[in-house]
């Protein structure tokens, strides 16, 4: 297997302008690889970023290894994100978990047979607790995400809608007496 | 105070004009800050307002933000702005609210403190899991770079600064700043032992400040209107706007702008409208998952650095997360404390196996295992993990397991006798 990238792209070329000294390029030199590979670094990512830095793979390995997105095994078409912190546990989330994990037939860290989803479940807090329960599907952000909503998004993904239209933004709190524009009303 | 005339700005327009624009952003006044400054003031008179303003820092230590600039040593060396953009700080979403909703207002921010401290660049630590924040932020980035706010001889001045924004990827202790710049620089995100401060050795050794996304938001409002009117706002020592992030049990869940020194029961009832019908409130954490929980007869306190410490909290990032009587305080300092566990960086014994016992302990409890004499080591062991670290990582991990212990033993006891939370209505 090739590299996600070659050194001589201008995109790697540009990461590699950015910073006083080079080795601050691992983590976007990664980011690259794996959104690349869709979702997840090969052996011969970190070994490419070795090779560009000047780097063993060993010291590269050791940076990818304590970060937790990154992936070191394939992943789904879809990696859904359950926030699993407080505001968010407060507000469902492990019965969302429960029923994402019946939904989808596995359980949290696995990967559907079709490829298409990966469940995580994660202990770090999504910075959305307004909205719990929160939910990233590849990083966009999904807001009060009830068993039933948990549905539509999973069947609005199969039937071939991209994360990015719909995703939701943070917003403030409607005043007092109205209803969240983007609330409860499904997707 | 100037309390009842207070107007919101850092959260201003959002949610009824696209601020991410910067057209819009510039037709209420955005970049006029940056202007003003270039024009007709010197970095040092940038830092002075700054001081004056009496602005504490945004990010949970509340250090004065001018004394923080004012500390980089005269040495002729590059020096270094980090906005540390890394909110992870359960129950807290103000920034991520500020990147996604007015990344012009941060972007000001970031280059008038460059301009303030004579930044060679500046970096935004962005938290790896706000995609759409990098998105966003880029965008106004970029539009800003094409309006020449950006990058060299900005505004025909002789000021130059780059931007970079740098995408963490999951962790949580990459928004200690000490743990960010090691993770800046490409290495594992383990906190450095201070002293030396960043401040003399930050970013590839050199004189860095390390400054919150909220905090740098407060900087072109107070260039703009000046120190004066920033410190009339709220108390003396503690002045300016503040974003409150509000979560859990009550009824209007969401970011608050209000002035420091609010009290926390105005800000609970007022603003996130109370309690859930028919619920009592239990426990609040006032400064997001790291701060020791406040009880009902607390929530006179009013909501500023030092009145929070005062009552044995902390004002920390400004996230409120309510309990109430239906929950159970042990299993909630079970999902605290497996969170710090999970995320302590292992350089520390007494964090890293510590908070991991701490948390099997726990869930002990909660699944109907406990001992009688778990109590004993729960109370016995945090004063063992807390201060004897690198990094405050371990304090703040055993500041709900302490604070719970102390305000609600009969519900740890409780698990012990009957081998479940007696409470009816737990979570279930």
């Amino acid at each position: 297997m090739a590299a996600a990238w070659q050194k001589e792209e201008p995109e790697v070329q540009e990461i590699l302008q950015r910073y006083p000294q080079r080795r601050s390029a691992i983590m976007p030199l990664l980011h690259l690889a794996q959104e690349r590979r869709g979702g997840y670094l090969a052996p011969e990512d970190l070994e490419a970023v070795g090779e560009v830095l000047g780097l063993t793979v060993a010291e590269v390995e050791s940076v990818a290894s304590f970060y937790a997105l990154y992936h070191r095994k394939p992943v789904g078409r879809y990696v859904l994100t359950v926030c699993a912190n407080l505001s968010c546990h407060l507000s469902g989330a492990r019965e969302l978990v429960r029923h994402l994990q019946q939904r989808l037939g596995v359980e949290p860290g696995q990967t559907t047979r079709d490829g298409l989803f990966t469940l995580e479940v994660t202990p770090e807090c999504l910075a959305a607790c307004d909205q719990a329960p929160a939910v990233q599907v590849n990083g966009y952000y999904l807001h009060r995400v009830t068993p039933r909503r948990a549905d539509e998004l999973v069947e609005a993904l199969r039937q071939g809608r991209s994360p990015q239209e719909l995703a939701q933004r943070s917003q403030l709190p409607p005043p007092v007496g109205e209803v969240h524009a983007d609330g409860a009303g499904g997707l | 105070m100037g309390q009842a005339a207070f107007e919101p700005v850092l959260t201003a327009g959002i949610g009824r004009l696209e601020l991410e624009n910067i057209e819009v952003y510039e037709s209420r006044g955005g970049y006029q800050a940056l202007r003003k400054a270039l024009r007709s003031m010197t970095p040092a008179e940038v830092q002075k307002e700054v001081t004056d303003s009496g602005l504490r820092g945004r990010g949970g230590a509340g250090f004065p933000t001018g004394r923080k600039w004012g500390f980089l040593p005269n040495d002729g060396r590059p020096r270094y702005l980090v906005c540390n953009a890394d909110e992870s700080e359960p129950g807290t979403f103000k920034d991520r609210l500020l990147i996604e909703r007015n990344p012009h207002l941060v972007v000001e921010g970031v280059l008038l403190a460059a301009y303030a401290i004579g930044a060679a660049r500046a970096f935004i630590y962005l938290r790896g899991e706000f995609r759409q924040g990098y998105e966003i932020l880029s965008r106004a980035l970029e539009q800003a770079r094409r309006r020449g706010y950006v990058g060299e001889r900005i505004l025909g001045s002789d000021f130059s600064v780059e931007v970079v924004i740098h995408r963490g990827a999951g962790a949580y202790i990459c928004g200690e700043e000490t743990g960010l710049l090691n993770s800046l620089e490409g290495r594992r995100g383990e906190p450095r032992l201070k002293p030396p401060f960043p401040a003399s050795v930050g970013l590839y050794g050199m004189p860095t400040v390390v400054n919150n996304v909220e905090t740098l938001a407060c900087v072109p409002f107070i260039v703009a209107r000046g120190a004066r009117w920033f410190a009339s706002i709220g108390p003396e020592k503690s002045p300016g706007p503040k974003i409150f992030s509000v979560s859990g049990r009550v009824r209007r869940p969401g970011n608050y702008e209000l002035p420091l020194g609010i009290p926390l029961r105005e800000l609970l009832w007022e603003h996130a409208g109370g309690p859930l019908p028919g619920r009592r409130f239990k426990a609040v954490q006032p400064g997001g998952g790291s701060s020791p929980l406040l009880v009902p007869e607390q929530l006179d306190v009013p909501m500023d650095f030092d009145s929070v410490a005062r009552v044995g909290s902390m004002l920390g990032s400004g996230g409120v997360i309510v309990l109430d009587d239906r929950d159970c305080v042990v299993e909630a300092a079970r999902i605290l404390t497996e969170f710090y566990a999970h995320e302590s960086c292992g350089q520390c014994t007494p964090c890293r196996e510590g908070l991991h016992w701490l948390a099997r302990i726990l869930a002990r409890l909660e699944s109907g295992g406990g001992r009688p004499e778990d109590l004993e080591v729960l109370r016995s062991t945090p004063p063992f993990i807390a201060g004897r670290t690198i990094c405050p990582l371990a304090d703040a991990g055993v500041g709900f397991l302490r604070s719970s212990l102390q305000h609600f033993p009969e519900e740890y006891q409780a698990h012990v006798q009957h081998g479940r939370c007696t409470r009816e209505a737990k979570t279930a």
